[in-house]
């Protein structure tokens, strides 16, 4: 839509006034952009030099030696996000269809309103909810705790994915199903739940990102720890929450290493983020549930 | 027959079930929150709310400071993230029309932004964005507008309500601007074509078929964006300084209510910690008043014409 649309006895106020909300208009995207690029840029720059072998693999050091890494943290994350994963995916998925496939119930209403809401709630208070039920009764900081603090993360975006990528299912298949006489629970799993399984595994991938990244949850479940775990049932590092205390520890090697993990996160989440745009394509409404 | 029967009554069941966690999810929040919060709400009743004092040693607890720190830090970030949302949206869905390709790949690059992890926004924050601010955009603003209360703080150590609500701002575009992209993307052409053809320029289309037909979604991203930075923790505690203050003064440290309970919980006991967790149900009313009301928009919105949000 370029200016030559427009009428030729058009009033220049009215021109200045067109093209003075374009300028801001391309203002507001660079002043979006910029800072992407910065920190991207920054973590890179600042991150890389501190990721070698030992970084990988070793435990931290004291303050006042040089060296080691952050393995039990990275140990951490990934046994916490995986628990996470395996508690939220089977009651995210089946709450998902539920609310597509039983659209008409009230439960269903309620519950994918409920859901929704779930979505946008601060993730401090998730983590003080399982602080309460599980730390207090347990006596102890976690990693069972962290896991499923970042499960009640990850359940509703998992569960919204799911019921908007079945809801996209054409209804014709599910009539044709039931009219060879394939009892509903068979269409259900074998026909709509095959047919969206991209969208399904869209959503899976979303929440693991998003639980990967979450600090707030962990502090009072998982807490921390410069040890390899042996049982669930310890206090656990995680990278996140080691970049918090680096980041406020004034230890040079220590932000510096601080730098090193956020490059890590950021690549893990860019590189589902990417894989989640591959997958899904253009369609990219049901790439957002995760926010 | 019977057998088909019984796997449909087993399917739904479990279905169900699952929908059922989600509603105990939520009540049972709520219900062990009030149970924790107990002792500090019968104590301080509601004087909570505007108790300005929060002094641990004497058992005096009040949360204005810290409701007082999450408003301003939440207003910066509206203020100043909201137009930009929208500008991004309005860009892509109304300038980038007959580009589908460019304007997907420039959703992309915002929406990756709600992909940086929070305590990596703070990590920046506190050793990129608050000494830039705090030189060049800090020490201006009260160099040659001091005279305004909001600019007149000498606090220059950069960790205050501004940075935290910058960074904020910085945070929240991605939500409000994929929001505004997705109901602008929904206004039907007709609404456009119909004030084109009276001859309406770009800009006038826009500010007077598109946005007003978009207007209630928009809301709901909007008042969305402001749910997240309500809940937002991890940076804010990192950038915002922690001292709980109540001043019209931008470049004063403060304390807000989440960052509160990321600093001080784990020590807490007592009737200390039973108003930590008051202050984490103040978090949580807010929060689910506030997602309720945007989550109606947005449905009411999407009946009407074909959108998922």
């Amino acid at each position: 839509m370029t200016k030559s649309n427009l009428p030729a006895g058009i009033s220049l106020q009215r021109k200045i006034v067109n093209k003075l909300m374009t300028i801001l208009v391309l203002v507001a995207v660079v002043l979006a952009i910029v800072p992407l690029i910065l920190i991207i840029g920054d973590v890179f720059v600042k991150g890389a030099p501190a990721i070698n072998w030992a970084f990988l693999t070793a435990k931290p050091t004291a303050p006042n030696l040089k060296g080691g890494g952050i393995a039990p943290a990275i140990e951490g994350s990934i046994v916490m996000v995986g628990l996470a994963a395996l508690i939220s995916i089977p009651i995210g998925v089946g709450a998902g269809i539920f609310f597509s496939e039983w659209s008409t119930s009230k439960l269903s209403t309620v519950a994918g309103f409920l859901n929704d809401v779930l979505t946008g709630f601060p993730t401090m208070v998730l983590g003080l909810f399982v602080f309460i039920i599980l730390v207090l009764t347990m006596k102890t900081y976690s990693a069972f705790a962290g896991g499923f603090a970042l499960s009640l993360i990850m359940t509703p975006i998992i569960a919204r994915t799911t019921s908007e990528s079945l809801k996209l299912v054409p209804t014709s298949l599910r009539e044709a199903s039931m009219a060879l006489g394939v009892p509903r629970w068979k269409t259900t799993l074998r026909i709509v739940l095959s047919t969206g399984k991209n969208g399904l595994l869209t959503g899976i991938l979303l929440a693991t990102a998003r639980a990967s990244g979450e600090t707030a949850p962990l502090l009072f479940t998982a807490a921390t720890s410069t040890l390899f775990i042996k049982t669930l049932f310890q206090p656990t590092a995680s990278v996140t929450i080691l970049i918090y205390y680096y980041a406020l520890s004034s230890v040079p090697n220590w932000v510096n290493q601080a730098w090193g993990a956020a490059l890590l996160l950021i690549l893990v989440m860019l590189a589902l983020n990417l894989l989640v745009k591959l997958t899904i394509g253009r369609n990219p409404t049901k790439a957002r549930t995760a926010m | 027959m019977q057998f088909k029967l019984r796997g449909d009554t087993i399917l739904t069941i479990l279905l169900a079930a699952a929908a059922l966690l989600i509603i105990g999810l939520v009540v049972a929040l709520a219900a062990e929150l009030c149970y924790i919060a107990a002792p500090s709400i019968f104590k301080f009743g509601p004087g909570f709310l505007i108790g300005k004092k929060w002094n641990v040693n004497k058992n005096e607890f009040g949360a204005l400071p810290f409701i007082y720190g999450t408003l301003v830090t939440s207003a910066i970030a509206i203020i100043i993230g909201f137009p930009i949302s929208l500008g991004v949206a309005i860009f892509i869905s109304e300038k980038l029309k007959g580009h589908q390709t460019f304007g997907y790949f420039l959703g992309t690059i915002v929406d990756l932004l709600a992909a940086v992890p929070s305590v990596v926004f703070g990590l920046w924050g506190v050793f990129v964005l608050v000494p830039l601010l705090r030189v060049y955009l800090e020490r201006p603003l009260n160099h040659y507008l001091g005279f305004i209360p909001l600019f007149a703080g000498k606090n220059t150590s950069g960790f205050n309500f501004f940075s935290a609500g910058i960074v904020l701002a910085i945070m929240i575009i991605p939500t409000m601007s994929a929001v505004s992209r997705d109901v602008l993307n929904a206004v039907p052409n007709s609404q456009r074509e119909a004030m084109y053809s009276l001859g309406a320029t770009d800009w006038e289309v826009t500010q007077k078929s598109v946005l007003p037909y978009a207007r209630s979604g928009i809301f709901g991203g909007f008042v969305l964006g402001l749910g997240r930075a309500f809940g937002e923790t991890m940076a804010v505690v990192m950038i915002i300084g922690n001292i709980p203050n109540i001043t019209a003064n931008l470049f004063s440290s403060g304390y807000t209510l989440s960052s509160l309970i990321a600093n001080e919980f784990g020590e807490s006991t007592g009737l200390y910690k039973s108003s930590i967790i008051e202050i984490a149900l103040i978090l949580f009313a807010v929060a689910l008043l506030v997602n309720v009301v945007a989550r109606l928009l947005l449905w009411r919105m999407s009946r009407g014409i074909q959108i998922n949000v």
